[in-house]
């Protein structure tokens, strides 16, 4: 959580609608991994500003749309 | 705290200091009160009661959930009565399902007392203001028989109760899956994203309790908190039913005073107290009991010692046994219990499992994949299935590596050990029916 913004964003995944596609780790391998299966592992905490606009390019990445920003209190 | 029960319950049950076999008995009555009338003899009747005063009983009595996550059932059920409204009413689902099959004490309490099962979903109802109460049996089962016969003998009472059967399945019982198999017929876990206490079946707010948790809210809406907290563990108060199988010379439940030591619940049901046991279930942890004979049975004291409370099993094993094989055949059966949903639990599960039987014939490797893996798969998962697995997975681990080293040596030495047979009770898997209507 960055202290004092009152909109952070974090990353979550619909566990059931991911494919394993991939391309949300493309977009954004600082904050998202792939696990031996091709299922992203996600940075815990909130996205730093200057990562987000790439953040929301992952998320529409995802052809299943499994991929989701959710806004969190910081 | 308590202003709320003073005004009801001062019926002094004569159920509260009769006997059992670690000195009480409030949910396992003598036999001969399961039928309606001898039910209502011996408990006598739940008074009305507002909605409000419920929650306010039920918070001071500390009563948790007897399913496995043990959350305060209070916090749940105040929660679906916010959510719901006059034009989104609450539904209650009974889940009497005890999907892990190394648990018998919810099988061993419908049969013996029904209508307090029966009773605690109408409580339960009463204070989230539910029109319906559905409860969730497996197909086929014993539980389903009784429960309708049940509900036949309480006729018009009980017209807004009916029993769903649900897939004969380990994962169909979890609580999101139990709410979408009503919904849509589909026994898959929702997941994380849509809370059933928010938006459970076709969208109303649904309270999800444990038979045994509901028994207990059917004495606790007569008998009031203070009668609750009259026995048991301070924290976690009250009795608890405790399902004790495996290598022990009478397998059966026995109900205890929480916080009842594990050498004494051990030693009233004439089981042994040293050797080693799985607590907790299938997503329980492997102990020695010798180490754990004065840890006292709660959530909070089971956790401190590296176990588990989970489902209330102990499963005894016999002196010649062996935890690595063991846990290779649970973590199979879990594997093949999956959904199938989650890429994770899909594949991390059979890996797992793979890497645990590779282990037991030998592969040194397999510990340096379990090690990498485990971490990887854990709370992967829309439901708590996987993380139960590498629960267990980790348990033996620890046992492999610290007190049974000797023994894990002799499987990489021989590829193998001369254990006996395997007995950890498993279900049946029937992994090609996930839907059943």
């Amino acid at each position: 959580m960055s202290a004092g913004t009152d909109n952070a964003v974090a990353l979550t995944v619909d566990p059931i609608a991911c494919r394993a596609h991939g391309l949300c780790a493309d977009e954004l391998p600082e904050a998202i991994g792939l696990d031996e299966w091709g299922y992203p592992f996600l940075s815990t905490g909130s996205i730093p500003r200057k990562m987000l606009r790439r953040a929301k390019s992952a998320a529409a990445a995802c052809p299943v749309l499994a991929l989701r920003l959710t806004h969190t209190r910081g | 705290m308590n202003a709320s029960s003073t005004a009801r319950m001062h019926r002094q049950p004569d159920i509260s200091h009769a006997n059992g076999p670690s000195g009480v008995t409030r949910l396992l009555p003598p036999a001969g009160t399961a039928r309606w009338t001898d039910h209502q003899r011996h408990y006598g009747p739940v008074l009305p009661a507002s909605a409000s005063s419920l929650v306010d009983i039920v918070r001071s009595s500390g009563l948790r959930g007897r399913g496995g996550a043990g959350f305060p059932t209070a916090t749940k059920i105040a929660a679906v009565a916010a959510a719901a409204g006059r034009l989104r009413r609450a539904i209650v689902i009974a889940n009497c399902c005890e999907g892990d099959p190394t648990a018998k004490k919810d099988r061993v309490l419908i049969g013996r007392a029904p209508h307090l099962v029966i009773d605690g979903a109408l409580v339960a109802a009463a204070a989230v203001g539910a029109d319906r109460v559905m409860l969730a049996v497996h197909q086929g089962s014993r539980a389903g028989t009784i429960l309708r016969e049940a509900l036949a003998e309480r006729g018009a009472g009980a017209a807004a109760v009916s029993v769903v059967q649900v897939p004969n399945r380990f994962v169909a019982s979890e609580a999101s899956a139990l709410v979408r198999f009503v919904s849509t017929g589909d026994a898959r876990p929702l997941g994380r994203l849509a809370p059933v206490w928010e938006s459970g079946v076709d969208g109303r707010p649904t309270l999800v309790d444990n038979a045994e948790t509901l028994a207990q809210l059917a004495l606790i809406a007569r008998f009031g908190d203070h009668w609750f907290r009259s026995v048991g563990d301070q924290e976690e108060p009250g009795t608890a039913l405790v399902t004790i199988g495996g290598a022990v010379p009478r397998p059966g439940v026995v109900e205890i005073a929480t916080g009842t030591p594990i050498r004494t619940i051990m030693a009233s049901a004439g089981a042994p107290t040293t050797g080693w046991a799985l607590i907790g279930g299938l997503a329980g942890r492997w102990v020695d009991l010798a180490a754990v004979a004065q840890t006292r049975f709660t959530t909070a004291h089971l956790a401190s010692a590296q176990a588990v409370r989970g489902v209330g099993s102990i499963i005894v094993l016999p002196p010649r046994s062996c935890i690595l094989t063991e846990t290779a055949r649970m973590l199979g059966y879990l594997a093949d219990s999956s959904a199938r949903q989650c890429g994770p639990c899909m594949f991390g599960l059979p890996a797992i499992a793979a890497d645990m039987a590779s282990l037991a014939s030998g592969d040194r490797m397999a510990l340096t994949r379990l090690r990498r893996r485990l971490p990887t798969v854990d709370k992967r998962g829309a439901c708590a299935h996987p993380d139960g697995a590498v629960a267990l997975a980790a348990s033996a681990l620890n046992v492999l590596n610290g007190p049974e080293s000797g023994h894990l040596q002799q499987h990489l030495a021989h590829h193998g050990c001369r254990a006996t047979a395997p007995v950890v009770p498993l279900g049946v898997v029937d992994s090609t029916r996930h839907a059943s209507r």
